[in-house]
């Protein structure tokens, strides 16, 4: 009877999969070369598409599907918050050693650097959307204040990055208290769409704003970050990096330097909000997330309370940008488009909204296999999209759905994703 | 029993209007200082309306509330933003229990000090660098809610959700959590509902223990509640109001709002239409 | 005066082509509470299956003219309407009743999924497509101004209307749509009066999506130039014009992308061009800070 069924699902699944395939892949239009179109056919590949799914589609009724009802009966609740400090130590120890470790070069410390980066900005929107319980899909609008906060204010002021970096963070923070100020009454998806408006928006100015952005072009030159005013260059002269400590010049140096700086701010963003969610602020966006009522009637000012989370995400963000912007040198709104925002987000949902560990390994995962998956080349978007609705519909609550109390009168105990809310503002 | 002359609460010509229909219609009573006072009346007699008016989540169309505070100045909450009605004295607890689920029974009252907790953290700021007297604040803070945790009964489930709690605990809890907000006066929105004989009773005394500052240190609190169980109305009020459709029909001391015929025919009548 | 009377014409037949998308937002917010984040790419589907059977009839010779337009619209509707019920089906129903943010990355991931496939399957470039349906009525002439109304612009008006008037018939008078309004009032309630919920939402899915293929052809046959990237500008702008009108509300979302078409039209008329789009988000963002419930919403009093 099984295996009947599961015949007959696959070939319903089959069919429909040819009415999707038949014409978007069996009939390709391509421009002729009087500029006219024309048509393609291809229907050995819808024939092997279809094929495909049927073999799929079978397989999982009769062999996957059942075993994964059986498993997900039993206790499915985060395996990666039970050895969760061991394994968070375990990550942290990796980080610092690994421009050390043998046989890792210049080319792996660079994706290092990227994966941090996005740690660093899932961390920042855990804040606004894990804690507070606020979905904001413009994130990446603070990243981009900050990355031109520090490019023009480099370019036009002379500052250098290290003065540049505080005054990045507080812009940001200060377009989130902006923007943040009249759309924070909103809720739920509302609040989502607007803030991808906002978003959308400051692209859209940088990119027309051409006397002071350059447009599409971008800035580019940006200043390299010094070591405390110790340039790094490959010339050797007295006053740069290599020569005050003796060393050989190498360009390794400054990638290394990168690095750790980008954990440096990484590892701040984490410190700061571990710790706040101690605090009665970080209690109250938690609780914001709960039951905003509830909160109104224990005389919690909601609109400050979440200003203050919205401002707190954005000058992560911003911090972020403007080490995006010197360690690129070249900066220009392509960068920051809505899929930057949607792949931030995705991060921490996938992570599971509230912890910390579970961003950074979701961010290793990503960001680390969408660069494995180089040599996919235009496949590999399709096959990202495609991990993330797995990855949701298998597991709704991302990594790590539980909770750990801040507070407890005797042991903590993680508390169940079952319990935990997730905000409608 | 410390019944005084000044009220806690005055509702004066109280007038809530939504669209066309008028729900509440100049209502004004008072609630007398160290008391416990039911609002009673038939459904859509417009007590919610009413109830809702006085914690600030709607804004009446038309007359005033009025608060006398610790201190004894008088505030017009009706002016006032709702979570400066909180901070003002009045605490609420809601019809359909409103905990934050996901955070235990002890965050949950340490979320309701959030006002001088967060004052002793220097607002965040002092508190994230490690300086400010926090610490102590916070300890203080957690001797206060483990308290009413006992208070309660619940001190060995102070570490659980909110959420996994039964029923009547739940209720329990978010007094409680009210209560941890410091106020003057409690407004309580059908707190036995859903309790069994026993549950009901536990509540009784609570809610004694709490007018009369027995509970815990904290001081004695007035309770304005909302009620259909008419038994423990009955049983523990200083002082009725009775709304029928909109208008105040009657008011005074429980034994006699028993007899009286307005209070009988809102119900009677109310039991012919069912 | 001429001139302002084009950008009139123009506005308005951009706007039904929002509308159509807006609708599909509309109900299906209406009956999951979900923005679903595909149907600006489901649009984009639409197109390019337009695309590809207006090719395959016209220059293979097998038709032309008003004959080939309406057979290339049954065509996509019923291919893209395939692709509605299939993202549901994946992306959705699985998720249903789950955490919040779960279906809307999911949503998120279907658009990626949809982009990148349509760009793998029939390639980055542009798409170009000759005039279909020149000419049109010249209506008013102000010196060498001439205000034209195209062939092409009556065709968009038209059609528009009458699926728009088929839908509205769907909804109010058939088992379908009393099953739809159930459903989006109380689904519980719903499945145990004994509707499937699952079908109908299913449905509302298939619907939506062959809206959308409707302004996936008239957008194609209109500007004659797609590519796969269109879906993203398209649904948010859409989007838009069914919070402006009211989400949940079906006039709404026809009047909302009138009201996006004309704004947008007239603002590059007068204004600047490169801003246009910022014209229509700050309206997006204008009408949902001062008017949440849009122009034709309900108002929603919270209970406490």
């Amino acid at each position: 009877m099984a295996f009947a069924a599961a015949l007959r699902d696959a070939a319903k699944a089959t069919a429909v999969a040819f009415g999707l395939f038949v014409v978007m892949v069996g009939l390709r239009t391509d421009v002729g070369p009087t500029g006219a179109l024309f048509l393609r056919t291809r229907w050995p590949e819808v024939a092997m598409l279809c094929a495909a799914i049927f073999a799929a589609r079978l397989a999982m009724g009769l062999w996957v599907m059942p075993r994964f009802m059986k498993a997900a009966g039993s206790s499915m609740s985060g395996p990666l918050a039970r050895i969760g400090t061991f394994f968070g130590m375990g990550l942290l120890v990796v980080a610092v050693i690994l421009p050390a470790i043998p046989g890792i070069e210049r080319g792996q410390i660079d994706l290092a650097i990227l994966v941090l980066t996005y740690i660093m900005l899932g961390w920042g929107l855990n804040i606004v959307v894990g804690l507070a319980g606020l979905l904001d899909l413009g994130y990446v609008a603070f990243y981009a204040v900050g990355a031109y906060s520090y490019a023009l204010l480099a370019q036009y002021f002379g500052l250098s990055f290290w003065v540049c970096l505080p005054l990045a963070g507080i812009l940001a923070a200060f377009w989130g208290i902006l923007l943040g100020f009249p759309v924070l009454r909103l809720r739920g998806d509302y609040l989502a769409i607007v803030t991808l408006a906002f978003g959308e928006i400051i692209r859209i100015i940088l990119l027309n704003w051409v006397d002071l952005t350059g447009g599409p072009n971008g800035i580019s030159g940006i200043p390299r970050p010094t070591f405390f005013g110790l340039p790094f260059n490959m010339s050797g002269d007295p006053g740069t990096f290599a020569h005050f400590f003796g060393l050989e010049p190498s360009p390794t140096h400054r990638v290394v330097f990168l690095y750790y700086l980008i954990l440096c701010l990484a590892l701040l963003t984490n410190w700061v909000t571990i710790r706040i969610r101690r605090q009665p602020i970080g209690r109250a966006w938690e609780a914001l997330r709960e039951d905003e009522v509830a909160c109104r009637a224990l005389g919690i000012n909601v609109t400050t309370t979440k200003l203050t989370a919205f401002a707190l995400g954005a000058m992560f963000g911003g911090f972020a940008g403007a080490f995006f912007a010197t360690r690129q040198a070249f900066i220009s709104p392509e960068s920051f488009t809505f899929i930057e925002s949607a792949m931030i987000l995705a991060i921490v949902v996938l992570g599971g909204l509230g912890s910390q560990l579970g961003v950074a390994v979701a961010a290793i995962v990503m960001i680390g296999g969408f660069e494995l998956f180089r040599d996919l080349g235009e496949w590999r978007m399709l096959v990202f999209g495609a991990a993330m609705v797995v990855i949701m519909v298998l597991r709704p609550r991302g990594l790590v759905g539980s909770r750990t109390p801040t507070v407890a009168l005797g042991r903590k105990r993680a508390i169940g994703a079952e319990f935990v809310g997730e905000g409608r503002g | 029993m410390s019944t005084t002359t000044t009220g806690i609460l005055r509702v004066d010509a109280l007038t809530m209007r939504f669209g066309g229909l008028l729900a509440v219609d100049a209502v004004s009573f008072e609630v007398p200082r160290g008391t416990i006072t039911a609002l009673i009346g038939p459904n859509g007699a417009g007590k919610t309306t009413v109830f809702n008016c006085i914690t600030g989540f709607y804004r009446p169309t038309g007359g005033g509330v009025h608060l006398a505070t610790h201190d004894g100045r008088d505030v017009v909450l009706n002016r006032l933003k709702d979570h400066n009605i909180a901070r003002a004295g009045v605490a609420r607890t809601f019809q359909n229990i409103r905990l934050f689920a996901g955070m235990t029974a002890l965050e949950n009252l340490l979320i309701a000090q959030h006002g001088p907790l967060h004052k002793a953290t220097g607002f965040g700021i002092g508190a994230l660098l490690g300086i400010s007297g926090y610490k102590a604040a916070e300890a203080a803070a957690i001797d206060h809610a483990a308290g009413w945790l006992r208070a309660i009964g619940l001190l060995d489930r102070a570490d659980d959700p909110a959420g996994s709690l039964p029923y009547g605990d739940q209720r329990r809890l978010e007094i409680a959590r009210a209560m941890c907000t410091g106020p003057s006066l409690l407004c309580l929105d059908e707190p036995a509902a859903g309790l069994n004989p026993r549950e009901s009773d536990d509540l009784a005394k609570l809610l004694l223990a709490i007018r009369d500052g027995t509970a815990t240190s904290a001081a004695p609190t007035s309770i304005l509640l909302i009620e259909h169980d008419m038994g423990i109305v009955m049983r523990i009020s200083d002082h009725v109001v009775v709304l029928d459709h909109g208008r105040k029909i009657a008011e005074g001391r429980p034994a006699a709002i028993r007899q009286d015929p307005h209070v009988i025919a809102a119900y009677l009548g109310e039991a012919e239409e069912e | 005066m001429a001139y302002a009377l084009q950008q009139l014409i123009n506005g308005v037949s951009l706007g039904m082509i929002y509308g159509l998308i807006a609708v599909g937002y509309t109900m299906v917010y209406g009956i999951i509470g979900m923005i679903n984040f595909a149907h600006g790419d489901i649009f984009m589907i639409g197109a390019f299956i337009a695309l590809t059977a207006m090719v395959m009839l016209v220059s293979g010779g097998l038709m032309e003219g008003p004959a080939a337009i309406l057979l290339v619209l049954a065509i996509s509707m019923t291919f893209t309407a395939l692709y509605g019920w299939t993202v549901e089906r994946i992306a959705y129903r699985p998720l249903r009743g789950s955490f919040r943010l779960a279906p809307l990355i999911s949503a998120i991931g279907m658009s990626i999924v949809l982009q990148n496939f349509v760009q793998v399957s029939q390639g980055a470039r542009v798409k170009p497509l000759e005039p279909q349906l020149p000419g049109g009525i010249e209506l008013m002439r102000e010196g060498t101004f001439v205000v034209q109304l195209s062939y092409m612009q009556m065709l968009i008006i038209v059609s528009t209307l009458t699926v728009l008037a088929i839908f509205t018939w769907l909804v109010t008078r058939t088992p379908l749509g009393r099953a739809m309004r159930a459903c989006e009032q109380d689904r519980k309630m719903a499945s145990l009066l004994g509707i499937d919920t699952d079908r109908t939402i299913s449905l509302t899915f298939v619907i939506g999506a062959s809206l959308a293929a409707v302004a996936g052809t008239l957008y194609l046959l209109r500007y004659g130039v797609i590519d796969f990237y269109i879906g993203f500008l398209a649904g948010v702008k859409a989007f838009t014009a069914a919070v402006l009108g009211g989400i949940g509300s079906l006039p709404g979302a026809v009047l909302g992308g009138l009201l996006i078409g004309l704004i947008e039209t007239f603002w590059s008329a007068y204004f600047s061009v490169q801003y246009k789009d910022v014209a229509a988000f700050s309206i997006l963002a204008i009408t949902l800070i001062f008017m949440p419930t849009g122009l034709l919403g309900r108002q929603e009093v919270e209970k406490v």
